[in-house]
């Protein structure tokens, strides 16, 4: 019996290694999506206790990663749609950010900019797959929505970004 | 990483732009152990459903003896004669 087993026939005892399994994994994910370690800490709690909650409707034979990490998704949509908009985009190293030319400064800013402006689903998915460089295939699946979905939001969100990007100035 | 073929280099170009602007967070990792505040959070759980261990135990309780309970009180309500009988027998 595995630890998905064990903890769907109701051995709680098993949640927290079911938990030192896929932690990391989705705070990897998570923290991709919303560039927010402290957010994604929160977040990732969360989507634990939704499965500690769900224990009695389990699958046994079931993906526990799939399912963690769609619910991951999620959540970390709904908080991208709660934070504020004009927030930055976090977890850029300080150094880099002294180093910079102040052009590279001004390009930094405006693309953060045409990012914040992104609906959180296009946002995800460009964090996802442009900047993460995540397969089309694990995003399609985390958010529930087939390939062909991903593909059009990719092209939707490029679409936007580069006339947010003129907008401002910035030719990519 | 990426399954699909982007002939598109326009797409490519913003991609890069977008990643030295926005680097990518790669294998980020926790910064401290996450289990204390999920425990945390499903203790408390338990312990809002536990809540009250008086209301379990009163749950537990078959309704047959609850019946007999109240015939005892009743009867000891309304003839008081019988409650040295009763005391006798308990």
């Amino acid at each position: 019996m595995n630890v998905l087993e064990r903890f769907a026939a109701g051995h709680l005892e098993a949640f927290e290694p079911l938990f030192r399994q896929h932690q990391a994994e989705v705070y990897r994910w998570v923290v991709r999506i919303v560039r927010d370690p402290a957010a994604a800490e929160d977040l990732t709690v969360e989507a634990f206790w939704r499965l500690y909650q769900k224990r009695g409707q389990l699958d046994p034979q079931g993906n526990c990663a799939a399912w963690l990490r769609r619910v991951a998704t999620n959540l970390a949509i709904d908080h991208l749609r709660r934070a504020h908009p004009a927030e930055p985009l976090l977890a850029e190293p300080a150094d880099q950010q002294r180093s910079d030319c102040v052009t590279q400064q001004e390009t930094r800013t405006a693309i953060g900019a045409a990012m914040n402006e992104l609906s959180p689903k296009l946002r995800a998915v460009v964090q996802l797959i442009l900047i993460e460089e995540e397969s089309y295939a694990s995003v399609a699946e985390a958010l529930g929505i087939s390939l062909s979905a991903v593909k059009l939001r990719v092209f939707r969100a490029t679409r936007i970004l580069r006339k947010k990007l003129e907008e401002r100035g910035v030719r990519p | 990483m990426t399954d699909q073929n982007e002939p598109d280099q326009e797409l490519k170009r913003l991609r890069e732009t977008l990643r030295t602007a926005i680097p990518p967070m790669g294998d980020a990792e926790p910064r401290h152990d996450l289990w204390p505040r999920l425990l945390q959070r499903v203790e408390g759980r338990v312990e809002s459903s536990a809540f009250s261990p008086g209301r379990q135990w009163f749950a537990g309780v078959p309704w047959f003896d609850w019946a007999l309970l109240s015939v005892a009180a009743a009867a000891m309500l309304l003839f008081p004669a019988l409650i040295p009988a009763l005391l006798f027998h308990l």
